[in-house]
């Protein structure tokens, strides 16, 4: 164990000091670095709140609208920034409004510790006024989850949290104080958490593996990486680039992947799964070889799976290896984290260029661009699409920006169109798909990066639920820039309803307030466009303003994502219309 | 893959909610816990979840990788019936007045290896350990004569491979 010499509140490194648990939490979270945290006061939390504000000098508190609102803002700011985000909420239903950002973080592997307050130890189990058992509702949807009802647990389990949210595969971390506990007096050490002898965060790559995995590498003739956020979380973007340009291999993404690899890069060829490019998921099923790296093999990314890739050797690098052979069975499993494996594969990889290979991928896209692309993103028609949007997007931010979506239509979309540098720039609810994400993601990633660009795009749907966290935009002047892609329906709903329901619209058409007057009353400078020659200098000047900036593009309100993968069909049937 | 009985023997930490925990990642999947016992193991401690379910070996695997991937779980295996010695035990509660009435109980009680825990004036207890289709034959015997109460355990099993339980965790603490 790692012993920090806090400065305080030990007078010297061996005399611990009396103070309450509500103090030792702040002490706690500033030995972990933590100067930014998210949440929303109560009674259960109330000690805590009040040395909150004795120390705002070192720690700011966000105050959002809602719960759920705390939770999407620490998983963006831990998206962006790579740190543990963290939240804060009361008991009974503070703590069940923390539920879906838990669960958004448990499946997307996002770092994030939410405290709770609970009510004092001699209540529980009583039904007290907003008792909740969050340890046990979280229970399924954290990485770990904890009740404290000693002050004198606090530092140690405080310390094991933020361990557990960042170490190996990251996740959520809930921690659950009962009020006595927070009342009480400890004497307060603290020691950063290093090792919990249960768990094993990081398996030893095995040599024999990786051996293995470069032997397949150098013997085939159509190898094919489809890489994940493992690539992010594990920082292997330098090692991931290096791979691929050595042996020549195509490579495409995951929708939690993008923004690993720039993409311009030649080699990068795109999205996989449901909405993804078309090349990148038909190939699947012809390459020899396909190389998972921090990639879990979703539904949404395999179609059905007994079609999947069955032609190909499958090596997966995974981190987890909960995730071998769950859906994909894998011929080699490289487990440990990829900027490890990945470096020492590359010693043993031959240089490559699988020119005729890759010239597959450019002829599917080709085809792609004439059916798909061209109409996506320079469109003849009247009405605006979602697709230019992104464009011009790209081009006002020189594509520098952070993209933060929510979900549906506009999600996939601003994923197939927005094009990125840097890493760490999609953020996006990925696995839980939580309409709501986009807006206090956004605010979260502004903070955790304040020197980029922030642009939230965001389907109408989705922006009216949490629309009210624009009160922490307007109160602290986040200058994160939001984009309503406004087409008055539940888009992907509507779509699947004209796809597959017969165009029978059960409650997908939403009749829509002036979005606006809304932004106007948060005295968020706004704007509406609904023409094309008002599109890009709308963009430009939103690009182009320091302050928070809400522009709503009213699209077409009719519009379909293709390619698609219909629910359960193979990769290799994917539409183009 | 074809259903059949597995034994998943889980070494953890002893800590509240780790019960919560493990059995959510049975309900999540619809697969029935056919029976669990939960002990102190050979290590001091650590705990020892027995859980026997009915499914693929597929299913298995996969529940024991995401058991083995919660935070106090130190190890988890799994087992087919083959490969483990395993028991369960049984108490039955029997009318005293059987005893003499009915001549067969007492051969039952000889025949089955069992042992009688207590006698009252108005009911004895009949303990069995075995597997548990002994037990199933011992219950059938026993209930045309009438059954007061009856309870089995969990199954408890040993492997007969060795468990690198020790070893394991000596490794983790280094």
């Amino acid at each position: 164990m790692e012993t920090l010499n806090a400065q305080k509140p030990t007078k010297n490194n061996n005399i611990a000091m009396k103070i309450t648990g509500a103090e030792a939490i702040i002490h706690c979270l500033l030995a972990e670095g933590v100067d930014l945290i998210y949440g929303y006061p109560g009674g259960a939390i109330m000690p805590v709140y009040d040395e909150l504000y004795k120390f705002q000098d070192k720690l700011t508190h966000i105050l959002t609208r809602h719960e759920q609102g705390a939770t999407h803002a620490a998983q963006g700011y831990a998206r962006v920034s790579g740190r543990v985000g963290v939240a804060m909420a009361t008991s009974g239903p503070g703590a069940t409004n923390l539920v879906t950002g838990l669960a958004d973080a448990q499946i997307d592997s996002t770092p994030m510790v939410c405290i709770t307050g609970q009510v004092p130890r001699h209540l529980l189990g009583s039904d007290a006024f907003q008792e909740t058992d969050i340890v046990g509702i979280s229970t399924p949807v954290t990485k770990w989850n904890y009740q404290i009802t000693k002050a004198s647990e606090i530092p140690e389990i405080m310390a094991k949290a933020f361990y557990i949210a960042k170490s190996g595969r990251p996740g959520p971390v809930l921690v659950d104080i009962t009020k006595n506990a927070q009342f009480d007096e400890l004497d307060f050490t603290y020691e950063k958490c290093t090792k919990v002898r249960s768990y094993n965060p990081v398996p030893k790559p095995d040599l024999e593996s990786i051996k293995a995995a470069a032997e397949l590498i150098n013997n085939a003739k159509k190898p094919y990486i489809v890489w994940g956020q493992g690539v992010i979380l594990g920082k292997a973007e330098e090692e991931l680039k290096a791979l691929i340009e050595k042996a020549g291999i195509p490579a495409a993404w995951t929708i939690m992947g993008e923004s690993a690899i720039p993409t311009s890069h030649p080699l990068n060829v795109g999205m996989v799964g449901m909405h993804g490019n078309y090349g990148p998921n038909v190939l699947t099923n012809e390459c020899d070889l396909l190389l998972a790296i921090g990639m879990r093999f979703d539904d949404r990314v395999t179609g059905s799976l007994d079609t999947y890739a069955k032609q190909a050797n499958v090596v997966h690098f995974e981190i987890d290896p909960a995730e071998i052979n769950k859906n994909v069975k894998a011929d080699v499993a490289v487990l440990g984290n990829a900027k490890d494996t990945l470096a020492a594969l590359l010693p043993f990889v031959k240089e490559n260029s699988h020119d005729a290979w890759h010239k597959e991928f450019d002829k599917k896209y080709e085809e792609e661009f004439k059916t798909v692309i061209e109409n996506d993103i320079h469109p003849t028609k009247p009405g605006l699409t979602m697709g230019e949007v992104i464009e011009e997007i790209n081009i006002a931010a020189k594509n520098k920006a952070v993209i933060v979506t929510d979900v549906g239509q506009h999600q996939m979309i601003a994923c197939r169109y927005a094009k990125f540098e840097q890493s760490k720039s999609n953020i996006t609810s990925g696995g839980l798909g939580t309409m709501g994400f986009a807006l206090p993601a956004a605010i979260g990633a502004k903070q955790g990066a304040p020197e980029r660009e922030v642009v939230a795009i965001i389907g109408d749907g989705g922006y009216q639920m949490t629309i009210q966290e624009l009160g922490v935009i307007f109160q602290h002047q986040i200058p994160v820039k939001i984009v309503v892609l406004n087409n008055d329906h539940l888009g992907m709903v509507r779509q699947w309803q004209e796809l597959f329901f017969d165009k029978r619209y059960a409650s997908t058409v939403m009749v829509n307030p002036d979005f606006v007057k809304i932004a106007e009353g948060y005295h968020i400078e706004a704007k509406s466009v609904s023409k094309r020659e008002d599109l890009k200098s709308a963009v430009e000047e939103m690009i182009s303003s320091d302050k928070p900036y809400f522009l709503e593009v009213k699209v077409e309100k009719e519009d379909n994502v293709f390619p698609m993968i219909p629910s359960g069909a193979s990769v290799s049937d994917i539409r183009l219309k | 893959m074809e259903n059949q009985w597995f034994t998943i023997s889980v070494y953890s930490e002893n800590n509240v909610g780790l019960l919560n925990r493990i059995s959510g990642i049975f309900l999540k999947r619809h697969i029935n816990i056919e029976s669990l016992n939960v002990s102190k193991s050979e290590i001091e401690q650590v705990s020892k979840f027995t859980i026997v379910v009915f499914t693929t070996e597929d299913w298995t695997r996969k529940i024991v990788g995401q058991i083995e991937k919660q935070i106090e779980v130190i190890k988890a295996f799994y087992h087919t019936d083959d490969e483990t010695i395993y028991q369960e035990s049984a108490l039955f509660k029997i009318a005293s007045a059987l005893l003499f009435d009915e001549r067969q109980i007492q051969n039952i009680i000889k025949e089955s290896n069992s042992q009688i825990v207590t006698v009252s004036r108005d009911f004895f207890v009949l303990a069995k350990t075995g597997r548990r289709h002994e037990i199933d034959e011992m219950h059938d015997a026993l209930e045309p004569f009438g059954i007061l109460q009856f309870v089995r355990s969990g199954r408890i099993t040993v492997t007969k491979e060795a468990m690198p339980i020790t070893q394991l965790l000596e490794e983790s603490i280094k």
